[in-house]
């Protein structure tokens, strides 16, 4: 197995148990070992993707746009330009002589053709090499057009997925403060870090809503230009701690002293004590009343319903890989309701301070790791004989190939997993892959069966 | 393929965005509104088309020089369609890599997948980065081969330079094939072998076409070959590599081979593998319309008569036999039915054959390819068969499709998965062929070309006319 690990990446993964911990991470990945990590351009695109009232132009040429087109199940309440995949499609004559023209006489077709409330432009590596003016075409297009236009320094080689993230939160902030503040109540919050993938943000904001609580602006599923305008005008942002807004938040409370707390909507703890916390802050009992009322009516369906779930699935063992590390802690606790245990969890940046929780909260023996690759997550779910691997898309064949069920937990999902209605989701998503009967018939419990012998094999079989 | 029809779709969730105020037609071409910007392009970039073309050889990792990004949203592309594991390999290229050049991550690069992957051949392509930044993919990969030293287990290295601003990803594909063919080829004694070049086919046709030859006696080189390595069995162990792909040591024996046989009718000859193996070479290079419908298999059948001198096997004589049945059977159904076509230009122009000798007529044939290459070949291929000539487009979106489909009323559409926006706002059903298949299962398994392929194509054209006859109907009738 360890024959699998390439020796510049030995100190990325720790096993719990032996040895005290440490792991290396915020690292540029290894060059040739087919990382699972995108680019700035993919930061920043999956944050503002959800927008869905302004134009997104990428500009660059067309690979960059078109794998970005429709990919996200980021749902809107009302316009869907998020859904477009819009490009100048530089050509070879544009990287010669320049991309500028035609940035601009794109983005004025687009804004007359749409009529956008915003216009994000983001840039891809070659406009980074080439030299375009970003930030002179667009101010002189909004200055043309009366909308704001956004320059997104998103050049691909510039960092990992979080350095686009701040590209986005760059690019959102120069909105924010430019929105009218009337009637904007006292309980009122921001929220940052959903995407509103299968109608999710709606959910959580129904939660506030019974509490009592006013949603200023969604940041950013089904989210919308002019109320990012004035986000400002909230007493609190609420952070789902992906990282991916935080760098938003942490610009508004030094700009606008807005106060931050950072929750998790995924799991039943963690979605109860975000409703908590938030009323924790505005100090309200009557609040806080509303919000444990929220958490006992949704637990008196939800418990009873795990329960059945759970007496199949305990024991199993599953196995985590996701972008940000926030997402695994919120599935370590969930699986822990399923009674299930979780041998392998990773993620493609999370911090040493993110891993270091992670091994916290596992149990011995279980492996932690940075910026893996197919090679090490193969091996690592066959060493541990692992029954659900979570992830996305680029994990599911690995799952898939080995005769692993797969739950996909990443944005182009389309089953909503967050809020208590969520865990109930995921509940059944992970029973209705892990119990499947195709598990019977692949290589890896073929060939288990065969070593048991025939009458273990038929016992299998009926189980 | 699957088909869609949504007659009675009420979901309105998913309104179209405002329709344009006054759109701006830039050099407006016959009855087509042209624009600046593209929306929803019609094709992929050109390092894709490299990394699909060297997965489908022998022992071949893809790599590709360049930053991280474009080797993991590729992978997550073509995984989506072919639910299949492939590693590309990245020079994972960072800020200071794009100043001073991107020559150490590719030499590192190529180390790691050598120790761990253990490649019979490493398919380099380049990206827009590094042809922008200037990086001489030939001149490092020199310097590595020196600092590595013989060994044993040194892989082949084979460069394509694929920026995405210089072509789609068919060109990036030919360019492999071309790259493949030009880096692996010999001098070698003449054999009775013969190439097939048949560009982006899916597995399913592969082992149509791999099957066709053994039933004609004849031995064929197919590059690439995707069939096991895009669509392998379930596994108990991962492999790294999947077993399958064109052996390498065929590869090197094409230039002796009796004949190449090359799908495609809009590729350009100096991207062309066979017309370089025959100026090479002095291989016959036998250029064929894709195999799709009566008229192009029979030509393909013709020519591997000649080349094995054998008759057509007994099978794919009562498989043509069959298929020429049931058009008889279903004529009616699809006659002057109007069709809307879009996708690689090649399989456009074998779509439009078949559409037109079956009496579909193909209204619209639309591309995001820019052969020069597209209107004429459509125009050859259906032959004065349609009442009027088809509209054919290269360089076309999504955007400019769907403005003048709908001028156009037509009665289906053709194509891959990202027409389905199209075709839901039309409320009429998408055949899906080609690629990407992103929202049915069993992309990979489209059978497009042969009496075979032809005759599951026709099965779901004809049925989906049925059902919508049958879905309009106030009566519904179970009999139709």
């Amino acid at each position: 197995m360890t024959a699998q690990i390439y020796e510049e990446r030995r100190n990325q993964i720790h096993r719990k148990g032996k040895k005290p911990f440490a792991i290396e991470c915020d690292k540029e990945s290894l060059a040739g070992a087919v990382s699972q990590r995108a680019c700035v351009f993919c930061g920043s695109r999956v944050v503002l993707y959800p927008i869905a009232d302004a134009v997104h132009l990428v500009h660059g040429p067309i690979g960059c746009a078109v794998y970005t087109w429709d990919i996200r199940g980021a749902l809107s309440s009302g316009p869907e330009l998020h859904r477009l995949s819009f490009s100048t499609d530089l050509r070879e004559k544009d990287v010669i002589f320049g991309g500028e023209k035609k940035l601009h006489d794109a983005l004025i077709e687009l804004i007359d053709r749409y009529q956008p409330k915003a216009a994000f432009v983001y840039s891809t590596c070659i406009v980074g090499i080439i030299g375009d003016d970003l930030e002179a075409v667009c101010k002189k297009v909004a200055a043309e057009t009366d909308i704001p236009v956004l320059p997104v320094q998103s050049e691909g080689f510039k960092g990992n997925k979080r350095a686009g993230y701040e590209a986005a939160c760059k690019a959102m902030f120069r909105l924010v403060g430019t929105g009218d503040l009337a009637n904007i109540s006292r309980h009122s919050i921001n929220i940052l870090g959903d995407f509103n993938l299968a109608g999710e943000i709606w959910l959580i904001r129904d939660y506030f809503a019974r509490m009592g609580v006013e949603v200023v602006a969604n940041i950013t599923g089904d989210g919308r230009v002019d109320d990012i305008k004035r986000a400002h005008g909230a007493a609190l942002n609420v952070v789902q701690c992906s990282g991916a807004t935080m760098t938003l938040a942490e610009m508004m409370k030094e700009k606008y002293s807005t106060p931050v707390i950072r929750v998790s909507y995924f799991g039943i703890e963690d979605m109860a004590e975000s409703l908590y916390a938030v009323a924790d802050h505005f100090q309200d009992e009557e609040m806080l009343a509303k919000a444990k009322k929220i958490v006992r009516e949704e637990l008196e369906t939800l418990l009873p319903e795990l329960k059945k779930y759970r007496a199949a699935l305990t024991g199993k063992k599953a196995a985590i890989y996701v972008g940000g590390a926030f997402k695994a802690f919120s599935l370590v606790k969930a699986f822990r309701h399923l009674g299930m245990d979780v041998v392998m969890v990773g993620s493609q940046t999370g911090t040493k301070e993110d891993y270091r929780e992670l091994q916290e909260i596992t149990d011995d023996g279980t492996i932690v790791v940075d910026d893996s690759n197919p090679l090490e997550l193969s091996s690592f779910l066959r060493e541990k004989e692992v029954d659900i691997f979570v992830g996305g898309v680029k994990e599911r064949p690995i799952a898939y190939k080995l005769g692993i069920a797969f739950c996909d937990h990443n944005h182009e999902r389309k089953e909503m997993l967050a809020g208590f209605a969520g865990m109930m989701n995921f509940a059944r998503e992970v029973y209705g892959s892990v119990m499947s009967p195709v598990w019977k018939l692949v290589p890896r419990k073929q060939s288990q069966t065969t070593q048991l012998g025939v009458s273990e094999a038929a016992r299998i079989a009926e189980s | 393929m699957n088909t869609d029809t949504n007659i009675n779709n009420e979901n309105d969730t998913h309104t179209p965005p405002p329709s344009p105020k006054s759109p701006r037609p830039v050099g407006g071409r016959g009855r087509l509104s042209r624009y600046v910007s593209t929306t929803n392009a019609c094709k992929l970039c050109k390092p894709l088309g490299a990394c699909l073309a060297f997965r489908g050889i022998e022992g071949t990792v893809p790599y590709l020089h360049g930053s991280q990004g474009c080797a993991t949203y590729m992978r997550r592309y073509i995984i989506s369609h072919f639910n299949e594991p492939i590693d590309i390999a990245s020079s994972s290229l960072g800020e200071k890599n794009a100043i001073y050049g991107g020559g150490a991550n590719l030499k590192q690069g190529l180390k790691n997948v050598t120790d761990k992957y253990r490649p019979k051949m490493v398919g380099i392509a380049t990206t827009c980065l590094t042809e922008t930044i200037g990086d001489d993919l030939n001149m490092i990969v020199h310097e590595y081969l020196k600092e590595a030293g013989e060994t044993a287990e040194a892989p082949i290295l084979v460069k394509v330079s694929t920026p995405s601003y210089s072509g789609t990803h068919m060109e990036g594909f030919h360019a492999a094939v071309l790259s493949a063919v030009e880096t692996l080829c010999r001098k070698t004694l003449a054999n009775d072998r013969v190439n097939i070049l048949p560009g982006f086919l899916s597995p399913a046709d592969l082992r149509y076409l791999k099957e066709v030859m053994a039933e004609f006696d004849l031995e064929a080189t197919i590059l690439p070959d995707i069939s096991e390595t895009l669509d392998g069995p379930a596994l108990d162990e991962y492999q790294l590599i999947p077993e399958g792909g064109t052996p390498i040591e065929e590869i090197r024996t094409m230039g002796g081979a009796e004949a190449t046989i090359e799908f495609g009718s809009t590729i350009s000859p100096k991207e062309s593998g066979g017309e370089y193996l025959e100026k090479t070479y002095g291989v016959e290079n036998h250029r064929l319309t894709m195999p799709v419908g009566v008229g192009a298999t029979d030509r393909f059948f013709a020519l591997l008569e000649t080349l094995s001198g054998q008759e057509i096997p007994e099978r794919y004589v009562k498989a043509r036999g069959r298929l020429i049945d049931s058009l008889v059977d279903g004529h009616k159904y699809i006659f002057g039915k109007r069709a809307v076509l879009y996708g690689e230009e090649d399989l456009v122009v074998g779509l439009a054959g078949f559409l037109a000798e079956i009496g579909v007529q193909p209204v619209l044939c639309a591309s995001g390819g820019k052969s020069g290459r597209l209107r004429e070949k459509v125009l050859e291929a259906t032959n004065g068969l349609c009442e009027v000539d088809p509209e054919a487009y290269e360089d076309i979106d999504f955007h400019e499709i769907e403005a003048r489909a709908a001028e156009l009323e037509p009665d289906l559409i053709i194509g891959h998965s990202k027409g389905y926006a199209l075709a839901r706002k039309l409320s009429i059903p998408l055949i899906r062929v080609g690629f990407p298949i992103h929202d049915r299962v069993g992309g990979q398994r489209i059978l497009h070309i042969g009496h075979e392929g032809a005759q599951q194509l026709f099965d779901l054209i004809a049925n989906a006319m049925i059902q919508v006859k049958q879905d309009r109907s106030p009566v519904g009738y179970s009999y139709m």
